[in-house]
């Protein structure tokens, strides 16, 4: 069995949730969900310049930068009244953001059913995240510079 | 143990079934009454744990009502195993209460209603109108006693249609109240986006569209009786006497029209097919229509 090596970040996370009990992991989840930055007012300001992340039924979008050195950085906004799907573009944030172009690419499609919340949260919801990290993946690979 | 119903409004007095809805006032007056139960019932699965109405349990559809292995709800030693948990009595009067209108609201209401949990109610506006209205949140879990809920049979014959019941029925009304987007069959197929929930996309021969959130007003409350007969009775055609089916993509939106339909408006014979178009677009040589307009029943 061969396994990707996971970048630091976000192998923390998915152990941080898999060390709770299932109830406990909703709660981190939450707490993830209170650190998801606010969007720079940039995007904020400009929608347009945004990817609606259309698996998730709250209006989420999500933005990837990456810098001439290859490095990624990941914005999200979601509203409040989406705690959730806050936490899960929050887990993603802080996962992703400071990897280089190619070590997102490397993350595994699956990342999102691996950190022990399909049964907690539903793995229709789990969906939401699935679509949230497919689709910074394809911005990554638009934006990377040629 | 019931508790009266919400006589405050000349709005609901104009329903079919006004006890089927409670005003913000009157739950607020009335929250820690012996022998009511307030429920919370979200699409967001955290959003209880945010704030929610002092004294409310919190059950959630994905992990609580349905069935973990099969795509169906719990039985009923089920419900009554989560009910007795979650400390609800079979005599007592159930106020569902959720996000997004009440569309998950709705759901819990219709599945309490497949086994029979007589006194069951919506408050109306749901959560975000609770909340704008400055009314009073915690975070506090509530410490309910652990009731004995009986264990009852659910019963999917009146409200509840399979797919071979909607075969059977094409020719009646059908109301289909996803987005018209997904009522056309347009879809998006850029590469990397993740393919939709079913393989084929439309909708069920002859169903009208009238997306779910129609029924209801820009403060999130439903709309009056005479607006929603002029959609539903004026523009959708449907009249006294119908069988009709709702249904949307897993069945949750269309909840929430089969309440309005049932309660509101007073049809008798309305069930919601839950498994809906993720079932339907995915099943082999169901007939399926594409486009604006609801299109012709096939000959059989």
């Amino acid at each position: 069995m061969t396994e990707t090596a996971l970048p630091d970040a976000l192998a923390e996370i998915r152990d941080e949730f898999l060390e709770l009990e299932e109830p406990d992991r909703l709660q981190l989840l939450l707490e993830f969900s209170r650190e998801l930055p606010e969007m720079p007012a940039v995007y904020a300001e400009s929608p347009e310049a945004c990817e609606r992340v259309a698996e998730c039924q709250s209006p989420v979008f999500i933005v990837l930068e990456v810098s001439d050195g290859d490095v990624v950085t990941m914005h999200a906004s979601a509203p409040p009244e989406a705690p959730t799907t806050r936490g899960f573009a929050s887990i993603l944030v802080q996962g992703l953001s400071g990897l280089t172009a190619d070590e997102v690419l490397a993350v595994p499609d699956d990342y999102p059913q691996t950190i022990g919340l399909t049964r907690a949260v539903s793995p229709l919801r789990i969906a939401g995240m699935t679509g949230m990290l497919l689709r910074a993946k394809r911005q990554v690979r638009e934006k990377r510079p040629a | 143990m019931a508790v009266e119903t919400d006589t405050t409004s000349e709005k609901f007095a104009a329903y079919a079934h006004p006890e089927r809805l409670v005003s913000a006032d009157w739950l607020q007056e009335r929250l820690g009454a012996p022998g009511l139960v307030v429920v919370e019932s979200d699409e967001d699965v955290l959003l209880y744990e945010t704030g929610h109405i002092p004294g409310a349990v919190k059950i959630d559809w994905h992990t609580e009502l349905n069935d973990p292995v099969v795509r169906d709800y719990v039985d009923g030693e089920g419900f009554a195993k989560l009910l007795s948990r979650k400390g609800i009595a079979r005599d007592d009067t159930v106020v569902i209460y959720g996000d997004k209108n009440n569309w998950w609201a709705a759901y819990a209401l219709w599945v309490f209603s497949l086994f029979g949990h007589e006194d069951v109610r919506l408050l109306d506006g749901g959560r975000d109108r609770w909340i704008a209205e400055g009314r009073p949140i915690t975070t506090d879990l509530p410490q309910r006693e652990v009731t004995e809920y009986p264990v009852v049979e659910r019963d999917d014959r009146e409200l509840r249609a399979y797919r071979e019941d909607v075969l059977a029925h094409l020719g009646n009304p059908l109301i289909d109240v996803r987005s018209p987007e997904e009522y056309s069959g347009e879809r998006t197929t850029a590469p990397a986006y993740p393919e939709e929930g079913a393989l084929r996309a439309g909708h069920i021969p002859s169903a009208k569209s009238v997306p779910w959130a129609r029924a209801v007003a820009e403060d999130g409350t439903f709309k009056p009786r005479e607006e929603l007969d002029a959609i539903y009775r004026g523009e959708a055609g449907l009249a006294d006497g119908d069988s009709v089916v709702a249904y949307c993509r897993i069945g949750e939106r269309s909840s929430h029209t089969w309440f309005v339909l049932k309660h509101l408006l007073g049809f008798e014979d309305v069930r919601n097919y839950d498994g809906s178009w993720t079932e339907w677009g995915s099943a082999v040589r169901v007939p399926i229509v594409t486009g604006t307009e609801p299109g012709e029943v096939p000959g059989r």
